[in-house]
């Protein structure tokens, strides 16, 4: 369904981070992309759904093609209207915008109007958290409703592919298992594809069905997710290092990003 | 009871009111500008003076009658505005604010200059059919244009609250606001909405130009209505429509009183420099406004 052939990207003319990744996500499928802080997987999703532009990176060679057609040209909100759609990592909710706002704002480029309410009552079956949220600034949620909210809106545009950056970050392992959950059951359920980034390989690999692992902007490792998990270099590597989740407290400093504003 | 002159200040604080939302209306400019696209625009003043001229001059050099006037004074504010964004402003996204703040204060001088060039250095008048005649209301004498100027900004600003926090494209526009990389990677054309912003500046710029010009008359000093915007926008808080709107009032208000008050105490002058006063006041102690967010830090 979504096929990256042989893709290098550059950051400001000059930083060559992917270099000649390749891999295909098929359709209805979870594939998990694994790798540690900096090998590009956040840039791997970026040049799939477009945001690479607004942040001064290109993809200088290769292709993205999702169901026969290019997308490494297409600005994000036009990939967002073929039917993939990127959730970022850090749980980046619109703020200042109330639970129930910031579905909408998901629901964007959706043509037919009228079901968006029902969509949005949808989501809040999946998370009833945020049901009785639904007015609040989105702001002021816990982390893991944050994360609960970010999907949600993710879902909001009808995806056929949602590009998901490193979900569990920062959550309490039972969060992070009710996030899981729900993202086996849109596989399950909705078919829906899933491209999942995640430095937790353990957890990843146990509902991905098939995984890539990354280092510095190549792919050194594919397989089915089964075959990942029993590979003694992974379990060296990512298994074994992660489980304590030891990296929490650092990528919560590394993800505090302050909005500049003009006074104060 | 006081002996107060009541009366006097009755009539002060109307004035004040209905003034303060004629300024609330040129502040809608510049919050919509800061607020979608981060940018300050320091032009806003320029804005409102060139759109008088327009208005002016469809109606002496073309001889329109004032309504459609005021419907060209609209349409060239919103294709100027529109395409200011899309040939100066859009290379600068990203740049350092400074440029764009040294761009929009010399494009003021640029529109002071052209508007000059071409409309000549004498005040125009723009003919509202509203009446010289002063509204008795209680105690209160009122002129019938500040009236009009007052209900109209009110009724845009309600207009434009409604529509900014219950459409479709206002919840789109806040999301833009709040944050432009997650606003696009959710499908938002975020130049699309940048143009938006630029183009609502220029409606609103267009319909200060017109009632604020119809009160004063159209000459350069009609930009000096630009000016009462900053005091407005720190009281208010530089993000918030709302914080405008009350801006605009405590700023009327205040420039009333001190008009009235403290103007024939000293000769004159203080009502020009008061608000500012007020604005400086208002920084030391609550540098986000009376209504601007403080930002929400838990994320
Ligand atoms: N906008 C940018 N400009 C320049 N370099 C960048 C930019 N974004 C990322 N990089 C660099 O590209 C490399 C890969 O970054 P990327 O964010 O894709 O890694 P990642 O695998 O997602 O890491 P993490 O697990 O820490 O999120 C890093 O060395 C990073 O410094
Ligand atoms: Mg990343």
């Amino acid at each position: 369904m979504l096929a990256l052939n042989n893709i290098e990207v550059v950051y400001d003319n000059a930083i060559l981070v992917l270099r000649g990744v390749s891999l295909a996500a098929k359709a209805g499928q979870i594939t998990a992309l694994l790798g540690a802080n900096g090998a590009g997987k956040t840039t791997t999703l970026k040049a799939i759904s477009g945001l690479l532009h607004s942040e001064r990176g290109e993809v200088t060679k290769g292709s993205v093609e999702f169901a026969g057609e290019r997308l490494d040209r297409l600005p994000p909100h036009q990939v967002v209207e073929r039917g993939i759609v990127q959730v970022f990592e850090g749980r980046r909710v619109f703020a200042n915008l109330t639970v129930a706002e910031n579905l909408t704002a998901g629901a964007h480029t959706r043509r037919d109007r009228g079901t968006v309410k029902d969509s949005i009552d949808r989501i809040f079956e999946m998370f009833p958290a945020l049901a009785e949220r639904h007015n609040q600034a989105a702001g002021y949620l816990s982390g893991g409703e944050q994360q609960m909210l970010v999907i949600g809106r993710a879902l909001m545009s009808n995806p056929k592919m949602v590009l998901l950056d490193e979900p569990s970050l920062g959550l309490a392992p039972q969060l992070i298992e009710e996030i899981f959950a729900v993202i086996r059951r849109l596989k399950e359920e909705r078919h829906l594809t899933v491209l999942l980034v995640e430095q937790n390989a353990t957890l990843a690999l146990t509902i991905a069905d098939h995984g890539y692992v990354m280092e510095n902007g190549r792919i050194v490792l594919e397989g089915p997710a089964a075959a990942l998990q029993q590979n003694s270099d992974i379990k060296e590597f990512y298994l074994g290092l992660n489980e304590a989740g030891a990296r929490k407290s650092y990528r919560e400093v590394k993800h505090y990003r302050r909005r500049k504003r003009w006074l104060g | 009871m006081l002996d107060l002159p009541w009366r006097f200040i009755a009539i002060l604080l109307a004035n004040g009111l209905l003034v303060g939302s004629m300024y609330a209306l040129v502040a809608l400019g510049f919050v919509l500008i800061y607020k979608a696209t981060d940018a300050i625009n320091f032009a806003q003043g320029e804005f409102v003076m060139f759109a008088g001229f327009l208005a002016a001059g469809a109606t002496h050099l073309a001889g329109f009658p004032w309504w459609i006037s005021a419907l060209l004074a609209v349409l060239g504010m919103v294709v100027f505005a529109f395409g200011l964004e899309r040939v100066v402003l859009r290379p600068l996204l990203g740049r350092p604010i400074i440029a764009v703040i040294m761009a929009t204060l010399g494009l003021g001088f640029v529109l002071r200059g052209v508007a000059t060039l071409a409309f000549g250095g004498g005040t125009q008048t723009i003919p509202l059919p509203v009446g010289d005649e002063p509204v008795l209301l209680g105690p209160l004498i009122l002129p019938p244009i500040q009236l009009v100027g007052a209900g109209v900004s009110l009724a845009f600003l309600c207009g434009f609250g409604w529509f900014f926090l219950k459409s479709r494209i206002g919840v789109a526009m806040r999301a833009v606001a709040d944050s432009q990389q997650v606003a696009m990677a959710m499908g938002i054309n975020v130049r699309r909405y940048f143009a938006l912003a630029w183009a609502l500046a220029g409606v609103v710029s267009a319909l200060g130009g017109v009632l604020w010009g119809a009160m004063l008359g159209v000459d350069n000093q009609l930009a000096l209505v630009g000016l009462k915007v900053f005091p407005v926008m720190i009281l208010g808080g530089l993000d918030s429509i709302l914080g405008a709107v009350v801006g605009g009032l405590i700023v009327g208000v205040v420039e009333s009183l001190s008009a009235g008050f403290l103007d024939p105490l000293v000769g004159g002058g203080t009502k020009d420099f008061i608000p500012y006063l007020l604005m400086i006041a208002v920084l030391m102690v609550r540098p986000e406004g009376i209504f601007g967010r403080r930002r929400i830090e838990r994320v």
